[in-house]
């Protein structure tokens, strides 16, 4: 078990100080001036040489937005966002295209090395681990490295073409495959959508973009790293991925960001279609700054994420680590439209200091026959609110559905909340929903116990929280395991003692 | 030389109420010190402290382990020094597999005294090993922590672990609760194994019957908070005959 001995390994070389992902590169960035108008949407969409179309069709975005209304309706209380004091684009200035890594400015490199995602040692290791065809699973993934707004690395991608899959930037698939983006994209979520899957829809910067052709078994984990960098920035990536009849791609999303002492907005919209017979897994990472033990500071992340399972015996499985940010507003969701389709959530959501997390799925079953499934672990700590929303509906017609959904939550120190908040419609007689909650709390004994065999309180609770979220994080890749396993032991230090 | 543990004149409250009250006690390398005593003499309290548990506040005394104030030093810090307390209850950790745990242990101890990690081979080596003479299947190696394990299965695992971490000074809370006699026997053989010339144990039991398979070299009564009575392992023998009641009333 080479792969579980390295994961053992790099957890214990965690450096255990507070938020280490603190720190800012220092890169000239080119932006758009702040705020926002059509102005600036007519700016990002020039920036991008986008297509008329696409044009038009953020402008009508745009439009949208300007008559619709935040959201209340969450469990997160933040101050009020000033849409006019952000900055809508910003991309690090390069020389030309990058052909390869070395021509990526290094700044960028020593950046993901101190996050731990070293591009170069991934891409020597996917060379030499496996032989070709091996399908043992594990350590091979394609990076599609984002930073700030723009894609800035793309490996492997010779040998993803040999496969017939499109992985690179949304930006360059406008130009090079735009009937395959203009058939897909916000067909999933419309630009009327939500007010921030509306905002995103008109002034997204970029993204990634996949194709994974019929009965295609994509050769290799599709992984983008995303970061916030430059100060003030608004993010709003888009994703649009799809998966044509009896295809199959996992893709792994993982996000850090440098300290910074201002709210930074994040609105990104994530699209998933798959059509008959295929399946998307779709895992994520968070990390953003949480903000100080005051609050102050941290992200704002208000995401659309949503998964379409077009055809009949589809599959989309999402998985989630989320630590980061000071706000989560995210509901990772599939609409369960082909018979027999298949959705599953599995959720770790940790809270601690003052962050307030909302988070949950909805399975909305529309098709005959369809299933779905959802495990949510949720972890309080510090003076953190942490609340599961969720929602299962089985449409009249979508008899024979089924839904098991279970939340836990976990509870460290007096001062935090769990909240579970979760909906339930049946509209025909033969479907079948069970639903299983429980909320505990973290035993001083058991701490005592470990810290006894000689581990410190941190490593103690690591080692519980750990334990308890086994069974999500058993649904991620091996190489996210690692890095989720570092987060929630990074992202609990100082919740006790 | 100096003593492995040596308890001077210790008084220890819990939630307010006085439970140690001026506790002598001095355990030299090699040795095997019993402690019995009446239920509310303080044996589990004694235990608690040495190991540093949190609600324990003491309000005189002091507890050397080797020369060092322990008192002062967290509880993971005197672990790492060598102490080591068998429960009574060994704690359930769900979802956290016994070798997982085993490991995390193992390498916490070691990183903190400065050793280098033992590698997952070679530790699965070591613990299969001890784990085959403690009659413990390695498939309860897989099982989350004392998760479902019956009360035999938990000493042994306690036991396990002793062995692993290679305590300098070992107690033992009542581990003769909830055993039958085989397993009191699997487990007797197991700290047995485990006495040697360096390595100090306090014993602490209600019954005789433990002592009978674990022999110790000295036998103390606790009673009241304090240390009322010191003999050799007839002393055992001759309680399991009289009984706690007279200690009981001169204590009170």
């Amino acid at each position: 078990m080479p792969a579980v001995q390295e994961t053992v390994e790099q957890v214990r070389s965690i450096d255990v100080d507070q938020y280490k992902y603190g720190f800012v590169t220092d890169i000239e960035s080119e932006k758009a001036p702040k705020g926002l108008s059509e102005d600036i949407v007519r700016f990002i969409s020039a920036k991008k040489s986008e297509p008329e179309w696409m044009l038009a069709w953020r402008l009508d975005a745009y439009r949208r937005w300007l008559t619709m209304k935040e959201p209340t309706w969450a469990r997160v209380d933040y101050p009020s966002i000033d849409y006019q004091d952000l900055y809508y684009y910003a991309a690090p200035k390069t020389k030309a295209a990058p052909k390869s890594l070395d021509e990526i400015d290094p700044e960028i490199l020593k950046t993901y090395e101190k996050l731990g995602i070293p591009l170069r040692e991934q891409e020597l290791l996917a060379g030499v681990v496996r032989e070709e065809g091996s399908d043992t699973g594990g350590s091979r993934v394609a990076v599609d490295a984002v930073f700030d707004s723009v894609s800035v690395a793309t490996t492997f991608k010779a040998e993803l073409a040999k496969a017939g899959v499109i992985f690179c930037p949304i930006s360059e698939a406008l130009r090079d495959h735009p009937d395959l983006v203009r058939k897909y994209l916000g067909t999933v979520v419309p630009t009327s959508d939500n007010y921030f899957a509306t905002l995103n829809s008109a002034v997204f910067s970029d993204g990634s973009f996949v194709y994974v052709p019929e009965g295609v078994r994509c050769p290799m984990e599709l992984s983008t790293y995303f970061r916030i960098n430059e100060q003030k920035t608004g993010q709003f990536e888009r994703t649009l991925i799809i998966a044509d009849k009896g295809s199959y791609v996992s893709y792994l999303e993982g996000c850090t960001a440098p300290r910074r002492d201002e709210n930074q907005l994040h609105a990104a919209v994530v699209e998933l279609i798959v059509l008959d017979d295929a399946e998307i897994k779709y895992s994520t990472v968070q990390n953003w700054y949480p903000g100080d033990a005051e609050g102050k500071g941290g992200i704002f992340n208000f995401v659309t994420k949503r998964g379409d399972c077009r055809g009949k015996n589809a599959k989309i499985s999402w998985t989630q680590v989320e630590t980061g940010s000071a706000i989560t507003w995210k509901y990772p969701s599939c609409i369960l439209r082909g018979d027999n389709s298949r959705g599953e959530f599995y959720s770790i959501a940790i809270s601690n200091g003052r962050q307030q997390v909302d988070s949950g799925t909805k399975m909305i079953h529309l098709g005959r026959n369809t299933s779905s499934r959802i495990i949510s672990k949720g972890i309080a700590a510090g003076r953190s609110q942490n609340t599961y929303r969720g929602l299962v509906s089985a449409h009249a017609r979508a008899t024979g559905t089924r839904n098991f959904t279970n939340c836990d939550s976990l509870l460290i120190g007096p001062h935090c909340g769990a909240h579970t908040v979760p909906y339930i419609e049946a509209k025909n007689s033969s479907t079948v929903f069970e639903h299983e909650a429980t909320t505990s709390k973290i035993s001083d004994e058991m701490l005592f116990y470990c810290r006894q065999r000689g581990m410190s309180a941190e490593e103690a609770t690591a080692l519980v929280v750990n334990g308890f979220v086994k069974d999500v994080l058993q649904q991620l890749p091996m190489e996210f395991a690692v890095e989720a396993q570092k987060l929630i032991a990074i992202s609990l230090e100082g919740s006790v003692g | 030389m100096i003593p492995l543990l040596q308890i001077k004149n210790l008084h220890v409250e819990v939630g307010g109420r006085k439970i140690l009250n001026g506790l002598d006690l001095v355990v030299d390398k090699g040795k095997v010190h019993a402690i019995m005593g009446p239920n509310g003499a303080g044996k589990s309290t004694l235990s608690y402290v040495l190991a540093g548990k949190p609600g324990y506040e003491v309000t005189d005394g002091e507890v050397l382990f080797d020369g060092e104030d322990v008192l002062a030093m967290e509880p993971d810090a005197r672990a790492a020094r060598g102490l080591f307390l068998a429960f009574q209850y060994p704690m359930e950790i769900p979802g956290v597999a016994t070798l997982t745990f085993l490991r995390t242990a193992f390498n916490a101890q070691r990183k903190k005294r400065g050793e280098p990690e033992l590698s997952v081979p070679d530790l699965m080596k070591r613990v299969r090993e001890i784990a085959a003479k403690l009659d413990i299947n390695p498939e309860m190696l897989r099982r989350p922590l004392n998760v479902g394990f019956s009360g035999g299965e938990k000493k042994r695992n306690e036991t396990l672990q002793m062995a692993l971490l290679e305590p300098r000074l070992c107690v033992l809370d009542e581990t003769d609760s909830g055993l039958d006699i085989d397993a009191l026997k699997v487990v007797a053989d197991g700290v047995n194994r485990l006495r040697s010339p360096e390595r100090g144990f306090v014993v602490i039991t209600h019954y005789q019957r433990l002592l009978n398979h674990i022999v110790p070299d000295v036998v103390h009564v606790l009673a009241a908070g304090r240390v009322v009575r010191t003999g050799g392992k007839e002393l055992a023998l001759e309680l399991e005959a009289t009984g706690y009641a007279q200690y009981q009333a001169e204590a009170a």
